[in-house]
């Protein structure tokens, strides 16, 4: 009764498609062979679409069948595990099964023979699991769709959490000619098929139907799911959802999007992807890995595999061990090298050929084709499009290839993109129908490929584009705050300035008051002690003077130093013009020209560099000698400085000060001079009578000041004087003693 | 005065004409206002289509610059990265005829290339880093430099400086990730079709 309901599963039919001779007799004559295993075994890290795996093996490791050898790296990426025991012997670029011909990164293993397993790890009832567990153990088994394209297919069991899937296809259409792997596998586990699309539906959330798709050119595989599903739906309820629809051959129903619409009469709008409607796709063969791999712990480390053509001996379908390298697989089928034509993997229609026997089986690999030169001739040359129309009446797509050819050989990507060439599903019915034998599909893959590369260069550009608009901007800012450091530098140096001249000016006024006294001191201390000038020095430290000083000092300190450091730059300017030299001899036009300049400068600056150094060397031995006298010269300037201005208003005194300090130095130098030459009791002779004018000035301010206070006018400095006064007088006395002492001497 | 309207017709359309010309002038007046589009479109357009290596082959300091000067009516034909692709596309833009590219500024370059510090010679003096448009080079000072490979545009720039020519510039080899088929070669013409396949008969006796 059961079997009757499934038999009405109702089926649309989808437009196009073509009837390609099946040729699938030969490789179902005999059963399936068992694996043998080969000597040595390449695994490509990158079985799948998506990120390739990342190898976590080294060289010499020992290895176990079932033993991850390679790690998923990122989501869209599944591991990669070892499909038998033995000896890791080399991870490096080998040669790829991909129609690009190029290598890749692969692992290779030398086998032991024993193909010892690791545990494999069994669960009795999948139901007591999450799904997010169950889709975990799918993963890490390293499973992507066996149908050929190689989606990982973990990621397809997780759709979007809102949306709600509510038909699950299990594909085992087989569409292609040749191949013949999922109808075998369909009729020897048909019960792990099963129990693969239920636990895929389970995962999923339950659908309202499971719906295993299969040609009716299939006829004992459908027996033979039909009394499986029959036997295991009378155990449980957990099946009453699946169904077997069968439908007429046509080329190409298996893919995904045209057996959607065959089963369900939906369409899978232009971009999108069947999981918006609802509906998930899976082959066969994944599901039955999927169970496998749940149920008894069972990675991907074997597939079935389609070994046809008419350059062997044995057609069969084939276990074999991914890995296995093309030529083991030809060589157990009794392949024969002179009737071959070429190598095909994948079906007459979508694989492609391979450019060596020597690249492995992949997750992917369903039928190799060895066939002979009267089975697959060369296809002839193409010549030119008659414009019959058979190619759009072909397409399963609905889309118009003769237009996409014409777009194409002219390269007009904008109106390939109009006419849908990413709709194209790259089945080959226009190529196979088309009279003029044009390599249609290929021209469709070569615009495909061009248009996702430019799509990527202009994605590229915009990312440049937009570092360099960044760094414009950086720089104007660094600019900016750099011209505005500058602004602000400059600032607070005329502040300083200010600053310092204020000060100054103030210094001059209580230095005014205190500087009898220290004319007291640098009295005897010109006459040869210097520590007491020293000490006046300390004193009026923040002076423009006493800094001139200390720098002169520093010089003397170190003319080494000072030398070394001119020599240097001389040095340097020297090679930036020798550099110069040479590029200007190198340079052309406009830039020769700026670097002419640029020689000239640096040439001028050599010059002076120069000059400096010789003017260096020529003054340090005269400078120790100078800087004892400017030494002395200076404390004098300075005490006669600040004695010959003690009442000068604060405003006026930064340029006058500068004018009577020159005054005030020649002055300085001359008493100084004659200092010298006197003797001591003459000097302090001298100063006496200095000092006795001074007290007399003095006096007379101070009687000034008084008479002012008494008319009312207030003089801030009065006290200020007559402290001067004061001290002035005791110095006075003090000085007369002093020449008292002398005398009497 | 609104007899004077009914009665003569002429001043109706008269006014209402004007009344709608007055409207329609405020909306234009407001949107031209509101809507105002700040910066020169079409060199946004122009920029859009240049390759942004930056490289400064046209003799501006970058594709906007030159972007500009192109909408100011300069030769579109000086962008040798770019190639005539660009050109065409820049013309095709502009509504003007194609020339051929400016070989004064440059060569078209067959190969995508990409420049590479030898480490090892690396002195550490950031000329290159100063010279990148891109920010592709990472280092600093006294610090071995290097480049980051997806951000270099292939401009050249950081060779010239370079004081030690420790950058070379390589060519982007291709993998398989960016591998797609190429176009079936140009059909035969009719006279040599039959040669062909008679020599493919030849070569499949052979």
């Amino acid at each position: 009764m059961i079997t009757n309901l499934i038999q009405t599963s109702k089926t649309w039919e989808t437009p196009g498609g073509v009837h390609p001779p099946e040729n699938k007799s030969q490789s179902m004559q005999l059963p399936l062979a068992d694996w043998t295993i080969p000597d040595e075994l390449v695994f490509p890290v990158s079985q799948h679409l998506g990120a390739p795996a990342e190898p976590i093996v080294n060289v010499g490791d020992k290895v176990l069948a079932g033993q991850k050898i390679a790690e998923a790296m990122g989501a869209m990426s599944v591991p990669v595990h070892a499909s038998t025991s033995g000896i890791i012997t080399a991870i490096e670029d080998r040669l790829l099964p991909h129609s690009s011909g190029m290598t890749g990164l692969c692992i290779v293993l030398k086998s032991d023979g024993e193909h010892k397993t690791i545990h494999y790890q069994t669960c009795g009832n999948y139901r007591l699991q999450t799904p997010k567990e169950l889709i975990n153990k799918i993963r890490d088994a390293g499973i992507a769709g066996m149908g050929g394209a190689g989606f990982p297919t973990a990621i397809k069991l997780s759709p979007n959490s809102s949306t709600i899937i509510d038909t699950l296809i299990i594909n085992g259409t087989e569409c292609e000619p040749y191949i013949t792997a999922d109808d075998r596998i369909m009729q020897d586990f048909a019960e792990d098929i099963i129990q693969g699309s239920a636990l895929l539906g389970f995962i999923l959330g339950t659908p309202k139907r499971i719906i295993i798709g299969i040609e009716d050119n299939k006829p004992d595989a459908i027996k033979s799911l039909r009394t499986e599903l029959a036997t295991l739906t009378s155990t449980s309820s957990d099946f009453t959802n699946i169904e077997i629809a069968t439908f007429p051959t046509k080329y190409p129903s298996g893919g995904e999007k045209q057996l959607i619409q065959i089963i369900t009469g939906k369409e899978v709008a232009s971009g999108t992807i069947p999981s918006s409607l609802g509906i998930v796709v899976q082959n066969v063969g994944t599901a039955m890995t999927a169970y496998r791999a749940v149920c008894f712990g069972e990675p991907l480390t074997w597939r079935v595999t389609t070994v046809v053509g008419e350059a062997l001996e044995t057609q069969r379908n084939h276990k074999v061990l991914l890995g296995t390298p093309v030529e083991h697989l030809l060589q157990e089928s009794g392949f024969n090298q002179k009737y071959s034509s070429r190598l095909i993997m994948g079906g007459p229609m979508m694989g492609f050929a391979l450019p060596d026997a020597n690249v492995s089986v992949v997750k992917t690999t369903n039928c190799i084709i060895a066939p002979s030169k009267s089975e697959m001739p060369a296809p002839p040359p193409a010549q030119a499009c008659i414009r019959c129309g058979l190619c759009a009446e072909a397409c399963p797509a609905s889309l118009l290839p003769q237009q996409l050819y014409w777009y194409a050989r002219s390269e007009d990507h904008e109106k390939l993109q109009n006419h849908n060439l990413f709709d194209c599903i790259e089945c080959g019915a226009c190529s196979y129908v088309c009279p003029s034998t044009i390599p249609l599909v290929q021209y469709y893959r070569a615009a495909k490929g061009t248009i996702r590369e430019k799509e990527l260069e202009k994605t590229r550009s915009d990312h440049s584009r937009q570092r360099f608009e960044f760094r414009k901007e950086r720089m104007e800012q660094a600019e900016k705050e750099k011209e505005a450091k500058r602004v602000a530098r400059k600032q607070a140096a005329e502040q300083a300035k200010k600053l310092a001249a204020e000060k100054k000016a103030s210094a001059l006024l209580s230095m005014g008051s205190d500087s009898i006294e220290s004319v007291k001191k640098a009295g005897p201390a010109i006459g040869g002690n210097s520590i007491e000038s020293g000490a006046i020095e300390s004193t009026i430290e923040s002076d423009p003077v006493a800094a001139a000083m200390a720098r002169v000092q520093a010089k003397q300190q170190d003319p080494a130093a000072q030398e070394a450091k001119l020599k240097r730059s001389v040095d340097s300017t020297q090679s930036r013009v020798e550099k110069l030299l040479q590029r200007v001899n190198e340079a052309e036009g406009d830039q020769k020209e700026r670097l002419r300049s640029q020689l000239k400068q640096a040439e001028l600056r050599l010059q002076d560099a120069q000059k400096k150094l010789a003017d260096f060397a020529s003054s340090i031995e005269t400078e120790s000698a100078k800087t004892v006298s400017i030494e002395t010269h200076t404390t004098v300037t300075e005490t006669t400085e600040t004695e010959s201005k003690p009442k000068k208003p604060l405003k006026a005194a930064p340029p006058k000060v500068i004018d009577a300090a020159a005054a005030a130095i020649e002055r300085a130098k001359e008493k100084s001079e004659a200092l010298a030459k006197m003797s001591p009791e003459e000097k302090l002779k001298s100063q006496l009578s200095g000092l006795q004018t001074r007290v007399e000035k003095a006096r007379d301010k101070v009687k000034q000041a008084e008479v002012d206070a008494l008319a009312g006018k207030v003089n801030e400095h009065i006290d200020a004087l007559r402290l001067g006064l004061e001290k002035m007088e005791a110095k006075l006395v003090t000085t007369q003693q002093a020449i008292n002492e002398l005398e009497s001497n | 005065m609104f007899e004077l309207i009914i009665n003569n017709p002429i001043f109706t359309a008269l006014i209402a004409l004007g009344g709608l010309a007055l409207i329609f002038g405020a909306i234009l007046g407001f949107a031209a206002v509101k809507f105002k589009v700040e910066g020169d479109p079409i060199v946004e357009q122009i920029d859009a289509l240049l390759p942004q290596t930056q490289c400064g082959q046209c003799g501006h300091p970058g594709c906007k610059p030159y972007a500009e000067g192109i909408a100011n009516g300069e030769p579109i034909n000086k962008c040798p990265p770019g190639g005539q692709s660009t050109i065409n596309n820049i013309a095709s833009l502009l509504d003007i005829e194609a020339p051929n590219l400016d070989e004064e500024h440059g060569e078209e370059k067959e190969l995508k290339t990409v420049a590479y510090i030898r480490e090892d010679e690396c002195i550490g003096c950031t000329k290159c880093i100063q010279a990148c448009p891109v920010d592709a080079i990472l280092g600093a000072a006294k610090q071995m430099h290097t480049v980051i490979v997806d951000e270099c545009t292939g401009c050249d720039l950081c060779v010239e400086p370079c004081p030690v020519d420790c950058i070379d510039m390589l060519p982007v080899e291709q993998t398989i990730r960016d591998w797609h088929w190429q176009k079936p070669k140009a059909d035969l013409i009719a006279t040599d079709r039959h040669v062909t396949l008679e020599q493919m008969h030849e070569e499949n006796a052979a």
